[in-house]
């Protein structure tokens, strides 16, 4: 169809138009006119108005009154007419639509057309919009196409047959045995479609997985063809034969070898001529040496060819095309785990990628550099890592933070360099840190009983510097709190003197409090710790007093309900003052998963002492310094009830005190009722069922020993059915209470199995 | 807002041309979507790719699978793809697909797309099919051509 003057006209009409609705006008004066036309013109009047239709469908106006039109155009018996017709199909019918059924029957004749170009046409278009239906009614002659003579129809009938696939995957038998044949085609173009369909096929069925497995040494033989001589001019790239093809035949290799040692081993020696002989000057050379790495990591491969595919990533990362250095990261960032020692000499590279321009380039950086933090290289990575976070985008910080923050925690060599890199990134990045730093940094503290003086030293500068940091305040106010002591002595061995008096820390904590850009929280932290300095110092007492006292009219409820209490604290319990506000103790993590908020079973009780609140006889205000102890522990999200009622026995131990002010924080049992197990012997047991989250389920198993004697070697072994081995299902053993069972005869051991 | 359909599939969703003002001079979709969905796509396509410039690359994650794309003169040539394809292959294809439109129309400018858009369809469907490279060699695809030329 010579382009129609017509529409040449209209198109240059509509783009001559200055506003949107100058155009709107054009666009409804042509759509009549197209109306029309559609209602009595003869089908050559019709084809120019459908091209016409077609245009302003692009622009992005609404077109449906055109599909009756593209069913009856490809009807015609004219090339032009029909050409338009399957256009219009493709661009405005698909399987939503009534009229794309009734085009199945023009399909297939054309399908048989005596013109190769019909047949293409129709070929094109069922590929494109072929609904399963059509697919169904259409696949054997599809099929009969495949093993035609003609190689341009073969092109198009192997790939339709891919998209019939798709959508009807039942129909895949039928295609099968002529895939087969296909394989020795000369014609690149049925060749590559042929590899592609039988990449479809080996994807839906394992059985004909298993028949295409023999194939392989066929494609060894095309793929060393393409690879050694100048097979076939036309298809050259940059010096390439044909790489489209070859990455596709690389591709299914790879799934064909996979987990297969005997088709690993046929492609073994392919792989690593390709590997050494292909040039990556230009992209076409990288991609293939890409899929070849690819294909190289996915299979049974020897560990020399290993060695050889990450080389050749190593090599990808000095390219100076950033998009190989990035393909490059995605790669190893996959296999580094498996393995870690090859990619670990390219980390200076790696690390190097953390100040490209490109975000997407630092993040994967920043993912494999993470990735490659080991107890060796701990120190100058961290090194790295906080320079990164000082200039890293806003997006990537509480990646980077959490990331930091795990290395330290897994190889930190000493407590100090663990303290001093939390406390520098939270002065970078205070804000991006996840809400669990700051109890997991307070827990660390306490553990290094050695550093509180200089812990609290560093801490009390950065307060003074800068308050904006909440997670930093926070923790420097707690820190002030406990240690204030140290802080007022002056002296500390690792840094250097700095003389504090007691109204300077005052000071700084009561501008904690009053700044506007302090937290509620925070500001909770700083009233605490204010509240605790009344026993660490000596004249001051009186300020602390009043700043007390003021806070007990504050609209905020939370310190509202502190300073009251503190106030009681002062007024009425001043006896209990002193050991209320004592030192707390070292805080043990509780479990592996302590810092999420959901903690499995039991909260593992501190191996010192019964915090001393509890003991004394429970009465309000005691109850927001354990607040802060449950809070500390990473504990629930549930606000804690103060028990009511004082614990009367302390014959249990205390830290079933403590356990009993958590069970009124676990959601009730449900209504699955305890079930007694076994009861012989006076060995009774009992699995209680506890509570259950979105991820956890909790049960506990209650055993107690009613006769006289000890019973001894009792073991408790676990197991799961196999179907739910590795990752559905987590067995998690916590903690032991052992109520009943005299002491020291038995050892109860838990072993999962 | 998930771009529906199986995964597990690799190959073209769809090819969009587009201008840096966002006019779209071919879209070819090879997957179903409604028309306001296409619409979305389109003018999401075109917000991510516009702002990238040369230093950055020429991928780009986009929902759950991603686009590669090239930038010649004024127009975006954009083919979105699974998340497990070559980028680098897809990269040449895009090359391979804008040298046969640069001989076909004998030094293409964006005009040429605009006032023979029919054509710049028979070009993507002799060179691309059911979502997967279909002709790769730039002669043969250029002789299809003008066979099919001299029929019109």
């Amino acid at each position: 169809m010579s382009p129609s003057v017509r529409l040449q006209e209209m198109i240059r009409v509509i783009r001559s138009a200055r506003t949107q609705g100058e155009e709107r006008g054009i666009i409804q004066r042509e759509c009549a006119d197209i109306r029309a036309q559609f209602r009595q013109g003869d089908n050559g009047e019709r084809s120019h108005s459908l091209a016409k239709l077609l245009y302003v469908h692009m622009l992005g106006y609404p077109a449906h009154f055109g599909q009756m039109e593209c069913v009856r155009l490809i009807a015609s018996p004219r090339y032009n007419e029909k050409r338009i017709g399957y256009l219009g199909a493709m661009m405005l019918l698909d399987e939503k639509q009534d009229a794309s059924l009734l085009i199945t029957n023009s399909i297939k004749n054309d399908l048989s057309h005596s013109s190769q170009y019909v047949q293409s046409l129709a070929l094109c278009t069922l590929a494109c919009m072929g609904s399963a239906e059509m697919c169904r009614d259409l696949a054997p002659e599809i099929e009969r196409l495949l093993r035609a003579s003609n190689s341009y129809i073969k092109k198009k009938a192997t790939l339709c047959a891919v998209h019939i696939i798709r959508k009807v995957p039942e129909l895949a038998e039928l295609f099968t045995p002529s895939a087969r044949t296909l394989l020795s085609e000369k014609n690149h173009g049925v060749l590559h479609g042929a590899v592609v369909l039988i990449t479809e096929l080996c994807k839906r069925n394992p059985d004909t997985l298993d028949q295409f497995r023999k194939t392989v040494p066929e494609l060894v033989q095309i793929m060393k063809g393409l690879v050694t001589s100048s097979y076939s001019p036309e298809h050259n790239v940059a010096g390439i034969s044909d790489p489209f093809l070859q990455v596709r035949i690389l591709r299914l290799l790879r799934i064909l070898g996979h987990n297969n040692d005997t088709a690993s081993d046929a492609m073994n020696d392919l792989l690593a001529q390709v590997a050494t002989n292909t040039d990556s000057s230009k992209t076409a050379g990288s991609a293939v040496l890409y899929e070849t790495v690819l294909t190289i990591m996915d299979i049974n491969s020897e560990s020399g060819l290993r060695v050889l595919a990450v080389n050749i990533l190593g090599r990808f990362l000095l390219n100076n095309d950033r998009n190989i250095r990035y393909i490059s990261m995605t790669s190893l960032q996959k296999i580094v785990q498996t393995d870690h020692n090859a990619v670990q000499r390219h980390r200076g590279t790696i690390v190097d990628c953390l100040k490209d321009q490109d975000t997407s380039v630092k993040r994967r950086a920043l993912e494999l550099s993470l990735a490659l933090v080991s107890a060796v290289n701990i120190r100058s990575m961290m090194k790295e890592l906080l320079i990164f976070l000082s200039f890293c985008p806003p997006e990537l910080r509480s990646q980077t933070a959490s990331g930091i923050f795990n290395a330290a925690e897994r190889y930190s060599p000493s407590k100090r360099w663990h303290i001093d890199t939390i406390l520098h990134v939270l002065t970078t990045a205070g804000g991006d840190v996840r809400d669990e730093t700051v109890p997991n940094l307070i827990q660390l503290i306490t553990t290094a009983s050695e550093l509180h003086c200089y812990t609290v030293h560093k801490l009390y500068r950065a307060l003074v510097k800068d308050i904006a940091q909440q997670s930093l305040v926070q923790v420097a106010c707690w820190c002030i709190g406990e240690y204030g002591d140290l802080l007022l002595k002056g002296e500390c061995e690792e840094i250097e003197p700095l003389q504090v008096t007691e109204d300077d820390v005052l000071d700084a904590l009561e501008t904690v409090l009053q700044s506007h850009m302090s937290s509620p929280a925070t500001r909770g932290f700083a009233l605490t710790a204010t509240m605790k300095l009344s026993t660490r110092i000596t004249d001051n007492v009186d300020r602390i007093r009043s700043i007390v006292s003021i806070y007990g009219s504050c609209i905020d409820l939370e310190l509202q309900q502190r300073a009251v209490e503190y106030n009681a604290l002062f007024k009425k319990y001043d006896h209990m003052r002193a050991a209320v506000l004592e030192r707390m103790p070292v805080m043990d993590k509780n479990s592996p998963g302590y810092t999420n908020g959901d903690t499995p079973g039991e909260i593992k009780e501190p191996d010192t002492s019964k915090p001393k609140p509890v003991e004394a006889g429970l009465l309000s205000e005691p109850a927001s310094q354990v607040c802060d102890l449950l809070d500390l522990l990473g504990g629930t999200d549930t606000p804690l009830q103060p028990s009511p009622a004082p614990t009367s026995t302390p014959t249990t131990t205390s830290s079933a005190d403590l356990l009993d002010l958590l069970g009124g924080l676990e959601t009730p049992h449900s209504s699955i009722p305890t079930v007694s197990v076994y009861e012989k012997n006076g060995l009774s047991l009992k699995i209680q069922y506890d509570k259950q989250t979105e991820t956890e389920v909790t049960v506990s198993l209650i055993a107690s020993n009613s006769t006289q004697n000890d019973i001894t070697s009792f073991t408790l072994q676990a197991a799961v059915p196999k179907v739910y081995t590795r990752s559905i299902f987590k067995l998690h053993l916590c903690s032991l209470q052992i109520d009943s069972f005299p002491s020291t005869a038995c050892q109860p051991s838990i072993s999962p199995l | 807002l998930r771009i529906k359909g199986n995964s597990m599939e690799s190959k073209i969703r769809f090819i969009l041309i587009q201008n840096r003002a966002g006019k779209t001079r071919l879209a070819k979709w090879y997957m179903q979507f409604d028309d306001d969905e296409k619409q979305k796509l389109i003018e999401e396509v075109h917000a991510v790719v516009t702002v990238r410039d040369a230093k950055h690359t020429n991928f780009v994650e986009f929902r759950n699978f991603k686009i590669i794309y090239r930038r010649y003169a004024g127009l975006y040539f954009c083919i979105c793809v699974d998340v497990t394809d070559n980028n680098l292959a897809y990269l040449e294809a895009i090359h391979n697909f804008v040298e046969v439109l640069n001989e076909y129309f004998h030094n293409v400018c964006e005009l040429d797309l605009v006032f023979n858009f029919y054509k710049v369809y028979t070009v993507v469907d002799e060179m691309f099919l059911a979502g997967e490279i279909r002709e790769t060699s730039q002669t043969k695809v250029l002789k299809q051509l003008l066979m099919l030329q001299s029929l019109e």
